[in-house]
């Protein structure tokens, strides 16, 4: 089994060794620097950290006003708050005036946990992704969110980064080619593929390995920018595969699943199903029985592959 | 400069307020109106602002949080020789640079994009944050509405910039007394603000909004404190200088017709 660590983690490790690299580099929270792993740099550049307290809407606007004067800000908190709270803040103020601003919001979707529905997110995604401009990003273990984050800090304007509290399997290689913008094909196969985000994607390569047990044959993509999508490894798995399931931690309204439905439909049609947040909410409990009960699992994916070939 | 200098100037670009809304048929010339002399001390006495290099380094910065009384930054700039007036008479004309409500990406000297009530004082925030961590000696002005007041993110930035200390931003609230829907009062209370803003940890000082030696002494006020933001409370008539505009609410958001204009730049002084 390989090591596992939550992409949070890598973020808060990545941050600190950007610090170094980007004078102008500035990181902000709202009181959950523990658990997004900013308070790390707050510890190495206290200067450059500024703890904005419990005000989800200020931190994002100071963030702004802070990208605004020549600053990379990377503001974190959990995606419920970023993307739910402060969403017409980041829409107005970070999104409309192109802001170098990469809100870098930790605690998406159900693996969350124990804390419940209401910090639950499954609607992040389709949130932030209808915000021009706006590029959205959803690692998929610890490797690909330090590689992503420094993409992301690289460039200049609006990113949202999502990551996730529970420790997860590192499965990329750290000399892996992750690519902002540019799909990963982790496993070929011609019968049906599995375009995956985010925790799913390692969730995806198992439902593979099960799968190519039965004699089928699935090809894993992961599709870890989601905005600006990767339309050419879309359209190419259309093509050579007879279905597409998608699969997300988040509602499979807006999300990935959409998305790739968006690049399908007007290129290359073909059957989709999605696997993800069912238009409900979540509930408290441990990870991996909430992924179990809302149907997000490697078994999940390969029941959805069956049923698009059926 | 001077006092009757200030009060001309204020003249002109109330003039230009009046006649840009007037051209577009729509806007919000109550509001513009009644901030026009404070926005006119900070364009033409208060700020080092430089029309020729908008994006001049050490700049001090004006940002209209009340990002619907846009025509008074839009005329205090074109006055102070940041584009043509001329141009400014596209205001909310399809293609127009001139936004409804500010757009820092399309029109110079113009620092946030505005118009969503609070957003404004909070970014301000984020830049007095950042000019204080590069030793930049650039201040930061906001321009905020009585009405605004009842957002609550003014209230997340306000205990934020008291709590990192910004003695370089300094706010103005324009209290008219007046929003959309009529008096404050009648619409949600925001009285007492000194008070508010003086327990959230600022300095505060009280003026009459259209008194120029009282608003650059404001502006001197705030310079000398140390250590606190500075929250100017300016009481000011809504739709002031033009007589029928004057304390009604109902000029909040509507364009004045030919004849207004006419009577509108006649009691201004007409243009010069």
């Amino acid at each position: 089994m390989a090591d596992k660590m939550a992409t949070r983690q890598a973020y808060g490790k990545a941050l600190v060794e950007l610090g170094e690299k980007y004078p102008q580099l500035v990181v902000m929270d709202a009181d959950l620097s523990k658990s997004t792993m900013t308070a790390e740099f707050g510890k190495t550049y206290p200067d450059r950290f500024f703890n904005m307290g419990i005000a989800e809407q200020n931190l994002y606007a100071s963030a702004a006003g802070l990208a605004l004067s020549g600053k990379i800000v990377c503001a974190s908190t959990f995606a419920m708050f970023a993307s739910g709270r402060a969403f017409e803040i980041i829409r107005n103020s970070i999104g409309y005036t192109k802001a170098n601003v990469k809100i870098c919001a930790t605690h998406a979707g159900i693996t969350v946990g124990e804390d419940g529905a209401s910090h639950q997110t499954f609607e992040d995604i389709a949130l932030m992704r209808t915000i021009p401009g706006m590029t959205v990003i959803n690692p998929s273990d610890g490797v690909s969110a330090k590689k992503l984050l420094e993409q992301a800090v690289a460039m200049n304007g609006p990113c949202y980064v999502r990551l996730g509290r529970a420790a997860v399997p590192v499965f990329y290689d750290a000399a892996a080619d992750i690519t902002l913008g540019k799909g990963n094909t982790l496993r070929d196969g011609n019968d049906v593929t599995v375009i995956a985000t985010g925790i799913m994607v390692n969730e995806a390569v198992m439902a593979s390995e099960k799968l190519a047990a039965d004699g089928i044959s699935v090809r894993v993509v992961d599709i870890h920018t989601i905005k600006p999508i990767d339309a050419e490894i879309i359209i190419k798995a259309a093509r050579e595969t007879k279905a597409i399931v998608t699969a997300e931690e988040h509602s499979i309204i807006g999300g990935l699943g959409s998305a790739v439905a968006e690049v399908v439909v007007k290129h290359a049609p073909v059957k989709i199903a999605m696997v993800g947040q069912q238009d409900t909410y979540g509930e408290s409990g441990k990870p991996d029985e909430l992924k179990k009960k809302y149907k997000m699992t490697a078994d999940d994916i390969a029941a959805a592959v069956r049923s698009v070939l059926a | 400069m001077d006092i009757k200098t200030l009060e001309k100037t204020a003249s002109q670009v109330r003039i230009g307020i009046v006649k840009a809304i007037h051209n577009a048929g729509s806007g919000h010339p109550g509001g513009s109106l009644s901030a026009a002399d404070i926005v006119t001390a900070l364009y033409f006495d208060e700020m080092n602002v430089n029309p020729k290099e908008p994006d001049m380094k050490g700049r001090d910065k004006f940002i209209l949080s009340k990002g619907h009384a846009g025509p008074v930054q839009y005329a205090a700039l074109a006055v102070k020789g940041f584009f043509p007036l001329a141009d400014f008479m596209t205001l909310r004309k399809l293609g127009s640079k001139f936004q409804g409500h500010p757009d820092r990406n399309k029109v110079p000297g113009i620092e946030m994009s505005t118009g969503s009530l609070g957003q404004g004082f909070s970014v301000a925030g984020g830049m007095a944050m950042a000019n204080k961590l590069d030793g930049d000696p650039g201040r930061i002005y906001v321009l905020l509405g009585d009405g605004e007041l009842q957002e609550g993110l003014v209230w997340e930035a306000a205990m934020s910039a008291a709590h990192y200390k910004l003695d370089n931003l300094v706010g103005i609230v324009d209290w008219n007394g007046l929003q959309i829907d009529g008096k404050n009062e009648d619409v949600i209370t925001v009285a007492p603000i000194a008070e508010k803003f003086a327990a959230f940890g600022w300095n505060v000082v009280q003026i009459d909004g259209h008194n120029f030696e009282e608003i650059l002494g404001a502006f001197k006020k705030a310079r000398q404190c140390k250590g606190k933001p500075t929250m100017i409370v300016a009481k000011t008539i809504k739709g002031k200088g033009v007589s029928f505009m004057e304390n009604e609410a109902g000029w909040h958001g509507k364009a004045p017709d030919a004849a207004q204009t006419e009577q509108a730049v006649a009691e201004l002084g007409g243009e010069r």
